[in-house]
């Protein structure tokens, strides 16, 4: 963080800007897809027009400006006037990444460095200036406009609100003018906040010929009726030489107060059509309200009003044939109708202190748990019943704690629509994205920190996996690739798969690189799994590397490292000429941990229970030492290397004397070695705490916990201590020195 | 506890803006000071839970009110002999800040002693030792009735960096 501090609202905006943001982006790809879906583009257009009203209203001109200009151009788009052309996307896409930048600067430092803006504002001019090919609109069906909403009954019991004038002016329908069929549904409480709907009406008016019609069906009986709420619905025709965009600000201060929806008619209506209207309108005036007596047979209380309008509506729509006709219209559909959002947005720091809190009473918990098996009394059994019942809440309160910071994986996921687009661009291949499993829901942490490595990963397919369309022809493979992105729990853990369908990887050529990088002896036989698994491996992310995997210095061992300091593991399977997988098993969260408490010497360590694979009684004879180097265990045909714990974590463990007590067997990187501790102790929940708050990471160790006493233990972070202790030859045999 | 509450009485003449407080303590013998405002509290030792392979002047981690805090052995850390921990061998909790991010560290002592306030140009720069003897965590000193303070860089007193990893390289003893 800067010195700068941002006000809450800027804030605010800067979060919803960026949200805007993302719908442009995702709107975007989707248009390149397929043709102008005029649902996204709207989409597109409405993100763009609030992003710009914001930053205006916030004072970020440069931001307003540049938004402009992309607003304009996706007007043109939108009604029809432009082609949506791949260089047009291309551009839009460019000045989303733009403005996306722009968010970052005013996060940073409360400006914009508009001088950045110059190129990309004057290819907007130039596109805009250029000629715009109009997108040829396919002749909707003539529909009947007759059926207006009001029906002829409801007319005919009206009493008269308003002075409005009558559609006869659909009758002077001149060159240039358009027909624009308004639904304006107002929210219960927009008139308290001081927006009078007759007003707007008088501001549409001064735009053309306009014909109002109420529905109100909605009133309650006069006993129940609030005189500040909004009941009426109206549906308003405007003809003229009027802009979509001149209607929106006329509707500007209430469009967070109503449901509104703007379309064009875009069939001239039949003289017959008009002609129906004005029968049905000129006897009387459009704007009705019904009769009390009307009022008291649809009177609904008013409690039940909120709820019962959306239905009201709803039935409206479906039984109205303008209504319908107008929503399968080909274009220009426009809804202003704020999508009802089903996610609360919670500060992190505020969740952060609640599930510290929650540690707390899981700490607690614990330390009473303790208690619980001391005290010899006849009250034991209510303490332990009351224990076995705060167990249970506490872990109802964490699960549901922690249920708020879990978010779908399409937060991580939804960027990649654009990565692959932009590097297919470049790399002239053609590729699928089929994206599983985005509702999955993890930790908010795990998934800040898994983009990157999933950016590389994919980058890594799409540039060496997948093959030229020419070559995949030429392997019997459709043309476009295929690349999937995959996300599912299993027990409880975050499976995440990229798999490609390309090249795979080349195990000889893999091979052959890691002996003469030294990492494995010309002699040595490997599985498959562990060839393919040596890509990880620090020695490759350099320059020079295979041809087939490589090459921007950014190297897959900081994929591995990244993931690992998540608590997970990354593996890979590759077949040549069939593709290659990439699976990521992460932990549901980073918070809290199933642990084995271990004891060796006068510490207690805890490992993670999902590490464990199982526990084995140690008897002397059980040990074969290897040449005076290693000491192994024969587990049921298998031998499983033994790490005195004692010795790598406190360098006091004597092994020629003490070799009896317990193996705990564990699996990590797909290897199994068996770690020798004094006693298992409880198995339990701990709160995992961050040992870098107040000191540093420490490789072998991911954390800290306190423990009932309010000690304080290490938790073991099994595949770091494999690591260090296997991986570099010159520490084991250090440590054999000091054994001897 | 001791006196750690206690004011110098000399305190009201100074301002300020040119002087410093300083909670001192014992350590062999010497008396050191550290500025009051880094001292977070002072407790005693309870029982610490050691860290493989760091520098054995780090003598592990406490849990402070939920928070797991390192442990320094001051005495350690100045090569000084050590001794048996007793009942005056209190834990003086401080913030340092170290390369940029600031962190919660315990200091254990001999004892604490006094809070006194030094003004700026009293306080002397330490002098040169020669390299032979790093003077990186001092800060300077300062004399009370002809009784000399070594006053303390309490950001310099780790260094983290060559604290990595709990496997690596030879087991400290």
């Amino acid at each position: 963080m800067s010195e700068f501090e941002l006000d809450e609202i800027t804030e605010i905006f800067l979060e919803e800007s960026l949200e805007g943001l993302d719908t442009m982006e995702t709107g975007l790809l989707g248009l390149e897809a397929g043709e102008a879906d005029p649902e996204i583009m709207n989409d597109i257009f409405r993100a763009a027009h609030s992003i710009k009203g914001g930053a205006g209203t916030f004072g970020f001109m440069d931001v307003s400006e540049f938004t402009h200009g992309v607003e304009t151009l996706l007007d043109e788009m939108r009604s029809g006037d432009r082609d949506v052309t791949p260089d047009a996307v291309q551009l839009l896409l460019r000045t989303v990444d733009r403005l996306r930048a722009m968010m970052d600067e005013i996060q940073s430092t409360g400006q914009v460095d508009a001088s950045q803006n110059e190129e990309l504002e004057k290819e907007i001019t130039t596109m805009l200036e250029s000629d715009s090919v109009a997108v040829t609109t396919p002749a909707p069906e003539p529909k009947q406009v007759s059926e207006n909403v009001a029906t002829e009954d409801e007319a005919s019991n009206g009493i008269e609100l308003l002075e409005v004038n009558n559609v006869e002016g659909a009758e002077k329908l001149q060159q240039g003018d358009t027909r624009w069929v308004i639904e304006f549904v107002p929210h219960m409480d927009m008139l308290q906040k001081g927006n009078d709907p007759l007003r707007i009406f008088k501001e549409l008016r001064k735009l053309g010929e306009l014909a109002v019609t109420a529905d109100s069906s909605e009133i309650p009986q006069l006993d129940a009726l609030v005189p500040e709420k909004c009941y009426i619905n109206w549906k308003l025709t405007l003809v003229g030489d009027v802009s979509e965009e001149q209607i929106y600000d006329v509707f500007d201060w209430v469009l967070e107060d109503c449901d509104l929806s703007v379309e064009e008619e875009l069939e001239w209506v039949s003289a017959e059509d008009i002609k129906a209207i004005k029968d049905d309108s000129s006897a009387q005036d459009e704007v009705k309200v019904k009769e009390p007596s009307e009022i008291a047979q649809n009177a609904t209380p008013v409690a039940e009003k909120e709820a019962a309008s959306k239905a009201t509506v709803k039935n409206e729509k479906s039984s109205s044939k303008t209504v319908k006709d107008e929503k399968v219209q080909p274009a220009k559909a426009v809804k202003a109708a704020p999508k009802e959002s089903t996610s609360i947005r919670v500060s992190i720091e505020k969740v952060d202190s609640l599930l510290n809190l929650v540690g707390e009473l899981v700490i607690t918990q614990s330390m009473l748990k303790r208690f619980g098996t001391e005290i010899k009394s006849e009250d034991l059994k209510d303490l332990g019943d009351g224990l076995t019942q705060l167990e249970r809440y506490t872990r109802e309160l964490q699960e549901s704690v922690m249920d708020i910071r879990m978010l779908p994986i399409s937060f991580a996921f939804n960027r990649f629509p654009r990565l692959v687009h932009d590097i297919c661009g470049k790399l002239g291949k053609k590729v699928d994205l089929e994206v599983v499993g985005e509702q999955t829901e993890v930790d908010k942490t795990v998934l800040e920190k898994i983009g990157d490595p999933l950016v590389h990963l994919v980058r890594n397919s799409l540039d060496h996996g997948i093959e030229e369309a020419g070559m995949r022809i030429e392997n019997g493979k459709p043309e476009v690739g295929k690349l999937t992105l995959s996300a599912t729990q299993e027990g409880g853990n975050i499976v995440i798969r990229v798999i490609d369908d390309g090249a795979g990887i080349n195990k000889e050529k893999l091979v052959q690189k890691a002996i003469e990088k030294g990492i494995i002896s010309a002699d040595d036989q490997l599985s498959d799994d562990r060839i393919h698994n040596l890509i990880f491996h620090p020695g490759f992310s350099t320059v020079d590397q295979v041809s087939d995997l490589s090459g921007r210095g950014v190297g897959m061992d900081v994929v591995r490292r990244n993931i690992k300091d998540l608590g997970g593991r990354v593996e890979v399977h590759s077949e040549i000429g069939v593709g290659t997988s990439f699976t990521i098993r992460l932990p549901l969260t980073l918070a809290i941990l199933d642990g084995q408490l271990v004891r060796v010497g006068d510490e207690t360590y805890i490992m993670s229970l999902l590490s464990i694979v199982e526990t084995v009684l140690l008897k002397e004879n059980d040990i074969n030492d290897i040449a005076g180097r290693a000491d192994v265990y024969q587990m049921r045909g298998e031998y499983i290397h033994i790490i005195w714990l004692k010795e790598i974590l406190q360098g006091t463990h004597d092994r020629s004397t003490n070799r009896e007590g317990l193996l705990v067997v564990v699996e990590a990187d797909g290897r199994r070695v068996g770690l020798f501790v004094d006693e298992l102790l409880d198995q339990q929940q701990v709160v995992i705490k961050n040992l870098e708050d107040n000191f540093k990471q420490i490789d072998g160790v991911s954390g800290a916990t306190i423990l009932g006493d309010g000690t304080v233990a290490l938790i073991l972070d099994i595949p770091g201590l494999l690591h260090g202790c296997l991986s570099d030859e010159a520490s084991v045999s250090g440590n054999e020195k000091h054994a001897a | 506890m001791q006196s750690a509450a206690e004011v110098n009485p000399t305190d009201e003449q100074y301002s300020e803006d040119d002087s410093d407080q300083y909670l001192t303590f014992k350590l062999a013998g010497e008396e050191y000071g550290v500025e009051i405002l880094r001292v977070q509290g002072i407790q005693g030792l309870q029982k610490v839970t050691t860290i493989p392979n760091t520098p054995e002047y780090i003598l592990g981690v406490i849990n402070l009110r939920g928070e797991i805090v390192p442990v320094i052995d001051l005495r350690k850390r100045f090569s000084l002999e050590s001794v048996e921990f007793n009942s005056t061998t209190v834990v003086i909790v401080v913030r340092m800040v170290n390369e940029g991010k600031e962190r919660t560290i315990g200091i254990v002592v001999d004892g604490v002693s006094e809070v006194y306030r030094f003004e700026h140009k009293n306080v002397q720069e330490p002098p040169e030792f020669g390299a032979k003897v790093s003077t990186e965590f001092l800060k300077g000193l300062a004399s009370v009735d002809e009784k000399m303070v070594i006053l303390l860089e309490i950001d310099h007193l780790v260094d983290f960096n060559e604290i990595t990893s709990a496997v690596d390289g030879s087991p400290s003893e």
